[in-house]
């Protein structure tokens, strides 16, 4: 069997990852929680990128996703009493993430499906609203501390678990765009019509996106709870979303690279800039506005080649 | 009986704020068929710009409301119109001719700019909108309780929804409105000025978005610069739900979304009060996305 690179790539992740968590306690707290802040915002800036940037369906629910894998993984472990160190502790986190991904993912297909019939400011109004709704059954659900947050989870989140899986969402991502499965994605991006006319089933593809994107964020959800510790819906509320979305804009939108550099410029950028701090969301709010109108395929993307017949100034009706 | 009658006064007057910023949704999708997600936030500056000027206003009619009230009112809409329009000429105009979802991620920025820059400038922190309605009781029987407020708003709202009526099926430029939504193209061939036409929309759902602001403010005095964020929200599914693009389905979805909002506070629990309009979005985009009164428009090639 010939080793593909991506492969490579991957198990090399995986064990220097794994190594990591060897020295990470050697390293000043403070950098080792930005450092696994940036690898979970990542995760979730990634995987937003696979449902807004590939399939181009614009969302804006994310945070909701990330909601349920952070109270599923933490309902999970609290009731298995996982405590940090056991050995124990190992596979019964795997199985309390993988479950917050597949608990998202089915939440992306409920999402996925009136996405098939609505599109741009719908979709994107609908999915707010959908993460919206999310937040607030959370609240008024007793078992999960409603309003005053779930207390009390083991922090069990290390550089290895959230490393090996931005190195998964990087594979996924890289894999599914070189594939003709995936260029059916960018198919149904560019032009929903066309697509379907040489037989791709754009529902399939607007489905297999929601419902992978919503995976990892899921996930990336789990690993946010088990290293905060303490959660509540407030943190998952539309302005996380709305953080995610900039940061795959930013990045440019059907880009790897882009939005891994933005997500990792962004979450460093505030902590740089401490004294401007409150300055952090008016700058990124003028930064969606000046680059929708000077740079609309990010800051680390060089402009496609200009489509020659782009949609007419007026639409005739 | 009292009580549902009490609900539903309640819930018409919220639903009758609803439909006047709905009514500014609909008109700017009408005209340039993309959802200004930063016109929830032109409502919140419409309650800061009253906010600011009540305490100036009133000491020059002597303390008298009622003469104060629409100096304030009147101000304040047109602070929003200029606002509306120089958001239009510096954020929309440029990006006429590109991607429906690029205009959309700009109006988001927009939207996130007023709401974190309104932080910045009044404040984080809630403040109390001063009383602008003289306060009294209309009707109070034993458990039916009408105030003023909810008079004054009702009847305010209807009287600008007449206004806008008039505007639109009345006058010039509101024919030059209707026309322009109709077709673009074909208006402009018949001499009509887009750029002016547009500019007229956004002057006139921007005031709409300050006077809703204004009547909000008077029944929930509480402002802060995220104040917009739902108010809008709940309006743009109010004119999804009559149909997006239709004046008389704005109306009648804010009503509805007024009301709806009011029985589910007060008969099941105010924790719901956000997530209710979001399900009657979800339910109407899935089984009649072109609204109660819309009509339908197939997809073309």
């Amino acid at each position: 069997m010939k080793l593909d690179k991506s492969i490579v790539f991957l198990i090399s992740a995986f064990v220097i990852s794994g190594l990591a968590t060897t020295i990470e306690n050697r390293l000043n707290p403070y950098y080792f929680q930005i450092l696994i802040y940036i690898g979970i915002y990542i995760i979730l800036a990634s995987s937003l990128n696979i449902i807004n940037g590939y399939a181009g369906q614009f969302s804006l629910g994310h945070a909701g996703f990330m909601a349920i894998g952070a109270y599923t993984s933490a309902v999970i472990t609290s009731a298995l009493h996982v405590s940090r160190g056991s050995v124990f502790s190992f596979p019964a986190f795997a199985i309390a993430l993988l479950f917050g991904g597949i608990v998202a993912s089915l939440f992306g297909l409920i999402v996925g499906i009136p996405s098939l019939r609505l599109k741009g400011d719908y979709l994107a109004i609908t999915t707010l609203g959908f993460g919206e709704i999310i937040r607030v059954i959370v609240q008024n659900l007793d078992f999960l501390g409603a309003a005053r947050g779930f207390t009390g989870i083991p922090k069990l989140t290390n550089s290895f678990w959230v490393f090996s899986t931005v190195a998964l969402v990087i594979f996924v991502i890289y894999n599914l765009v070189n594939s003709t499965y995936g260029k059916a994605f960018l198919a149904v991006r560019d032009d929903e019509v066309a697509a379907e006319a040489v037989g791709i089933s754009s529902t399939r593809v607007k489905v297999v996106a929601f419902v992978t994107g919503a995976f990892f964020a899921g996930i990336a959800g789990g690993l946010y709870a088990h290293f905060v510790t303490y959660i509540n819906p407030m943190q998952f509320s539309f302005i996380k979303s709305f953080e995610i979305v900039v940061m795959v804009i930013i990045g440019g939108m059907g880009s790897l690279l882009g939005v891994i550099l933005s997500a990792t410029l962004l979450t460093i950028l505030p902590e740089a800039l401490r004294g401007v701090a409150q300055y952090r969301m008016v700058i990124y709010s003028l930064l969606l506005v000046i680059i929708m109108i000077t740079r609309p395929q990010g800051l680390f993307v060089k402009r496609r080649s200009i489509k020659k017949n782009a949609a007419p100034q007026t639409e005739l009706s | 009986m009292s009580e549902l009658l009490q609900q539903i006064i309640n819930g018409i007057s919220l639903g009758s704020i609803y439909a006047l910023i709905a009514l500014g949704y609909t008109m700017i999708y009408g005209i340039l068929r993309f959802i200004n997600f930063a016109h929830g936030d032109v409502f919140m500056v419409g309650a800061f710009i009253g906010y600011y000027l009540a305490p100036h206003v009133i000491p020059l009619f002597g303390g008298n409301l009622i003469l104060a009230a629409p100096i304030v009112l009147i101000v304040s809409m047109a602070g929003c119109s200029l606002l509306g329009v120089t958001i239009e000429k510096l954020a929309y105009r440029p990006l006429r001719a590109r991607p429906k979802l690029t205009v959309l991620i700009t109006a988001i920025g927009v939207s996130l700019f007023l709401e974190f820059g309104g932080q910045l400038v009044f404040g984080p922190d809630p403040k109390l909108f001063p009383q602008l309605i003289p306060s009294g009781t209309v009707v109070n029987t034993s458990n039916l309780v009408i105030n003023s407020n909810s008079i004054v708003v009702i009847v305010t709202a209807f009287a600008l929804m007449m206004l806008l009526r008039f505007i639109v099926y009345n006058t010039k430029i509101g024919t030059a409105m209707r026309a322009v939504s109709y077709n673009h193209y074909a208006a402009s061939l018949m001499g009509i000025n887009i750029d002016t036409v547009i500019t007229f929309t956004f002057i006139l759902g921007s005031s709409l978005a300050a006077a809703a602001a204004i009547l909000y403010a008077t029944v929930y005095p509480s402002i802060n610069p995220l104040m917009g964020i739902f108010p809008g929200l709940k309006a743009f599914v109010a004119a999804v739900l009559g149909g997006i693009g239709n004046l008389a389905g704005a109306a009648l979805g804010g009503l509805i979304i007024g009301v709806t909002e009011t029985f589910v506070v007060g008969y099941i629990s105010p924790t719901f009060r956000d997530a209710i309009a979001f399900s009657i979005l979800i339910l109407i985009l899935l089984f009649k996305p072109s609204g109660l009164l819309g009509r339908h428009e197939s997809e073309k090639v």
